[in-house]
């Protein structure tokens, strides 16, 4: 229920902490789905530091690991394309 | 609840280091405030990177707000002794309560101990104190250098600091219950936890063995002071020698364990290749075939007198200075070339103030002509290892200590 609860504040309020600067990622399709999901756990400044160096397999790897270990809660779809955000956004 | 200014314009930012006639050039303008980080870092780390302040800290680089990630510029690296609104600050999780000393609480026990216990704040601090002087760094401070780059916090030079800490020894918590013959590790876990139920809490382990040595304590002083919250308030584990990782922070359940702990934190993250490092401080009971946890610290050095692309005179004294540290062996000597590692000479060393810490070191030496002059540092440890030239590479990007070097503009 937590994380639904703090899904509805990043639908409805960005930034999710109070004290956190918005951060703004490059406009895209899929951005939406990056805001909503990736947000959640973690401030999106995460991406902009990892980038553009990351390939295809390892935005791949980057993806997984946060829905496999990290056990973030995104359908199938919603994976893909938020990996095809990253791949095209912030990928080499 | 905390609010916090952030400053977006850096007018005061490096307010302390103006007048002091030392090029640091300030950070927070993006791509276009120059070399203040290395252009080694990710691209995407450069063009976005701020100065920041959290509440209680001084503007610190923000890598990333949630969960905070904030590296020390290295102008405060010219003491031995980091302040603690400087000192950096790194969290896995994003769920950070606030504990009060009141409501605190340190949960003793676990399948290796005789018994458990409830320890207070108050019965915390009525235990005998001691003191010990240590480096924390982070596992992956100058991860951003890797090349090729590894994923991660993409952290530069400033994931670490050294304080003065006081608390109560692991050992005499850990004798308060009781220590089983079987008990082979000691499991830490601390307030902070994650935001999805699913993500594994930050949990870690460490061999008996380690826990308890009588410089490992559970610390509630810092400097003279109570630990910042962004560090640990009310307790945190000091584990003086080993990577950051072990030092939890909010510490509240402490466990002893018969066998191996194998949670996310210990068996998936946290490792580096056997064989590669030069390590003499182990944690076997964590082994496999192929990888091992990461212990101690290897000997590195920083020279923080001048940042590179710093403009000095022709024909002029130069004083480098900087700081070496290790794994707790102690500092033998650092020697310094200023002329890229054609010749080196012995510098100066400064006041020992213990094993664990920073020991700062100093080195004079007259610019000849005009043009670039590379000035390198390389640390030695009482145990005869030495910084590398080339980066060991592992996949996660862990014990960086590569010989520093930064370019002067003799002019």
């Amino acid at each position: 229920m937590r994380y639904l609860a703090v899904a509805f504040l990043a639908l409805i309020a960005a930034p999710v902490a109070a004290d956190e600067q918005p951060v703004k990622l490059k406009p895209g399709s899929g951005l939406d789905k990056v805001e909503i999901h990736c947000s959640v756990c973690h401030s999106l400044d995460y991406i902009q530091m990892n980038s553009p160096f990351p390939n295809a397999a390892l935005w791949e790897a980057e993806v997984k690991k946060m829905i496999g270990p990290f056990g973030a809660p995104i359908s199938d779809a919603d994976a893909k394309v938020i990996l095809e955000y990253l791949k095209t956004n912030y990928g080499s | 609840m905390i609010t916090r200014r952030a400053l977006l314009e850096t007018a005061g930012a490096s307010a302390a280091f103006i007048g002091s006639g030392l090029a640091f050039p300030r950070l927070g303008e993006g791509a276009a405030a120059g070399p203040a980080l290395s252009p080694a870092l990710p691209e995407g780390l450069r063009e976005n990177v701020v100065l920041d302040t959290l509440p209680g800290k001084k503007p610190l680089i923000k890598l990333s707000y949630r969960p905070p990630n904030y590296e020390t510029p290295v102008e405060y690296f010219r003491t031995a002794i980091t302040p603690n609104d400087a000192f950096f600050v790194r969290y896995h999780l994003s769920d950070i309560p606030e504990v009060t000393a009141k409501e605190w609480k340190l949960a003793v026990g676990g399948d290796g101990a005789d018994g458990q216990i409830e320890l207070s704040f108050d019965d915390l601090k009525k235990m005998p104190a001691f003191e010990v002087v240590a480096v924390n760094q982070c596992s992956g401070n100058r991860r951003g250098l890797f090349q090729p780059h590894v994923v991660g916090v993409e952290w530069g030079y400033g994931a670490m600091g050294c304080a003065r800490w006081k608390g109560a020894r692991l050992k005499d918590v850990l004798d308060k219950v009781g220590l089983k013959k079987e008990a082979i590790e000691i499991v830490l876990d601390g307030a902070d936890g994650a935001i999805v139920d699913k993500t594994p809490d930050f949990v870690k382990s460490i061999p008996v063995w380690k826990a308890i040595e009588e410089t490992t304590l559970i610390a509630y002083e810092m400097n003279g002071q109570p630990l910042p919250h962004f560090n640990g308030f009310p307790a945190r584990i000091v584990l003086p020698g080993w990577t950051g990782t072990y030092w939890m922070k909010h510490v509240t359940s402490i466990k002893a364990a018969i066998k191996p702990y194998d949670g996310f934190w210990m068996k998936s993250a946290y490792r580096i290749p056997l064989g590669k490092f030069p390590l003499v401080s182990r944690f076997t009971s964590q082994d496999t075939d192929t990888n091992t946890p990461i212990t101690e610290m290897v000997v590195n050095s920083l020279i923080t007198s001048h940042a590179d692309g710093a403009s000095v005179k022709a024909g002029a004294k130069v004083s480098i200075g900087g700081i070496a540290w290790d794994g707790g062996y102690g500092i033998r000597e650092v020697e310094v070339s200023p002329d890229g590692g054609k010749n080196w000479s012995t510098a100066t060393l400064g006041q020992d103030i213990g094993r664990y810490a920073f020991r700062i070191f100093n080195f004079d030496f007259t610019t000849k002509a005009r043009g670039k002059s590379v000035v390198m540092a390389r640390a030695t440890n009482k145990i005869g290892q030495s910084q590398t030239t080339e980066l060991t590479l592992n996949p996660a990007g862990y014990h960086h200590n590569v010989i520093h070097a930064v370019t002067l503009n003799v002019a």
